[in-house]
């Protein structure tokens, strides 16, 4: 055993990252998809925020002037975490749109019988 | 949700498609990279009896084994995945020490990034200095998503929703209402406080602008679009975003310039710990919360009313 039981927090976050990815692939229902991938963005942040922790220091926010490397954690994976949200929200409203658009046309969210409904419909064509 | 008709699984079809299991796997892997399956405008007849008639549709598909090899892929991956993710962790450095790979970049945003920026945030002074341009592109990113959203919900779309999909219509509850009309105005006031203290504490554009634009998404539950309609309308939604987006462009353009080339600039540092210092990451820190929140709220008005 390494360091695995020192990096719980990074532990539980590939965990819930590999949750994520197991919704993502397992499950039929398109919202259900989503919510694994929503789950595998929590699983980055948490990863992200994690990597940034140092035992015993400040939040990156200058105190009294104090500039010392010594004081505040790592403010580069807190950035980074921001872009994640981001594209993260904007990708869940567009892939939303795209569920609430193939539930209208074919009146199901099941992706099997999207595909079903679909190959039908083209060799009616 | 409504459940589609269950097709009975007895249909000639099946064995037709099916066959042995490396032909089935090859159609299904056809079909994922057929052009001709993506949403071309489809016939609108067949649109038509395609809700009523019997047609089976699960039938079509191969179903047994494809279905087979793939949860056996699937689950192989995701085995994969988790164990290299697990040992990976087990390498690396244990958590919330002091790290010695803290690198000269982590370094000098610390130590000279309040003299830099002017940002008593560290985080802000990254996103909105050192690192505009990613900012920037996020604010894209977010307007990009709200423009497909626009594209994809408008009303006019032929495809209707089942008519058994019914919403709540909440607008005329008054416990809401009195609840919204309570809470609302603290909420701006927060949302403001966070969007312009975002150079001086935890906050900022992304998340005073999402805080606004919940605000706004609650005066149009309770309220209705008419009346959140009139704070953001279609065509101040796009004055506003279009006029930050630009602002953000032009104003990161000249001090970025400036910078580079050592020119005097009109856009001091100030003190930092004032609230009008730090540059431009005060109105680039609105700028992008105008955007942020009129997305939020944009996003919201579209998959509920499917217009502003």
């Amino acid at each position: 055993m390494g360091n695995l039981l020192y990096n719980y927090e990074e532990a539980v976050a590939l965990i819930l990252f590999s949750i994520g990815f197991m919704t993502l692939l397992f499950h039929k229902n398109l919202l259900r998809k989503l919510i694994g991938m929503n789950i595998m963005d929590s699983g980055v942040y948490l990863f992200l925020a994690s990597m940034g922790y140092i035992y015993g220091r400040r939040a990156p926010i200058v105190e009294n002037g104090d500039v010392s490397a010594e004081h505040y954690v790592n403010p580069v994976p807190a950035s980074l975490v921001l872009t994640g949200i981001v594209v993260s929200v904007s990708v869940t409203a567009v892939m939303l749109s795209l569920a609430v658009r193939l539930y209208e046309r074919y009146h199901t969210l099941n992706l099997d019988e999207i595909y079903a409904a679909a190959r039908t419909r083209r060799e009616h064509r | 949700m409504k459940k589609a008709k269950k097709a009975p699984k007895t249909q000639p079809e099946t064995a037709k498609v099916s066959g042995t299991a490396a032909s089935s796997i090859k159609k299904w892997l056809d079909f994922d990279l057929d052009i001709d399956s993506l949403p071309v405008p489809p016939p609108r007849e067949s649109a038509e009896d395609d809700g009523g008639d019997e047609t089976p549709l699960l039938s079509r598909i191969p179903k047994s084994a494809p279905r087979f090899v793939y949860t056996a892929l699937a689950a192989i991956c995701s085995i994969v995945l988790t164990a290299t993710l697990i040992l990976t962790v087990e390498g690396m450095p244990r958590y919330g020490e002091d790290q010695d790979y803290m690198d000269t970049v982590t370094y000098e945003y610390i130590t000279h990034g309040m003299e830099y920026t002017g940002a008593v945030n560290i985080v802000a002074g990254i996103i909105l200095e050192y690192r505009a341009f990613d900012t920037l592109g996020e604010s894209f990113v977010l307007f990009c998503a709200v423009t497909c959203v626009l594209v994809l919900l408008r009303a006019d779309s032929a495809d209707s929703m089942p008519e058994d999909v019914v919403f709540r219509d909440l607008s005329h509850d008054a416990i809401l209402r009195r609840t919204v009309l309570a809470i609302v105005p603290l909420v701006f006031m927060f949302g403001v406080y966070v969007l312009l203290n975002g150079h001086l504490s935890p906050g900022g554009g992304f998340s005073g602008g999402a805080v606004i634009g919940a605000g706004l998404v609650m005066v149009s539950v309770a309220y209705g679009g008419d009346v959140s309609g009139r704070i953001v309308s279609e065509r101040v939604f796009k004055i506003v975003t279009t006029c930050a987006l630009s602002f953000y462009c032009l104003g990161k353009s000249y001090t970025f310039f400036t910078g580079a080339n050592g020119l005097h600039s009109i856009v001091g540092n100030g003190t930092p710990g004032n609230i009008l210092s730090a540059g431009l990451i005060l109105p680039l820190n609105v700028a992008v919360g105008m955007v942020v929140a009129c997305t939020v709220y944009g996003i919201y008005r579209m998959f509920d009313k499917r217009s502003f």
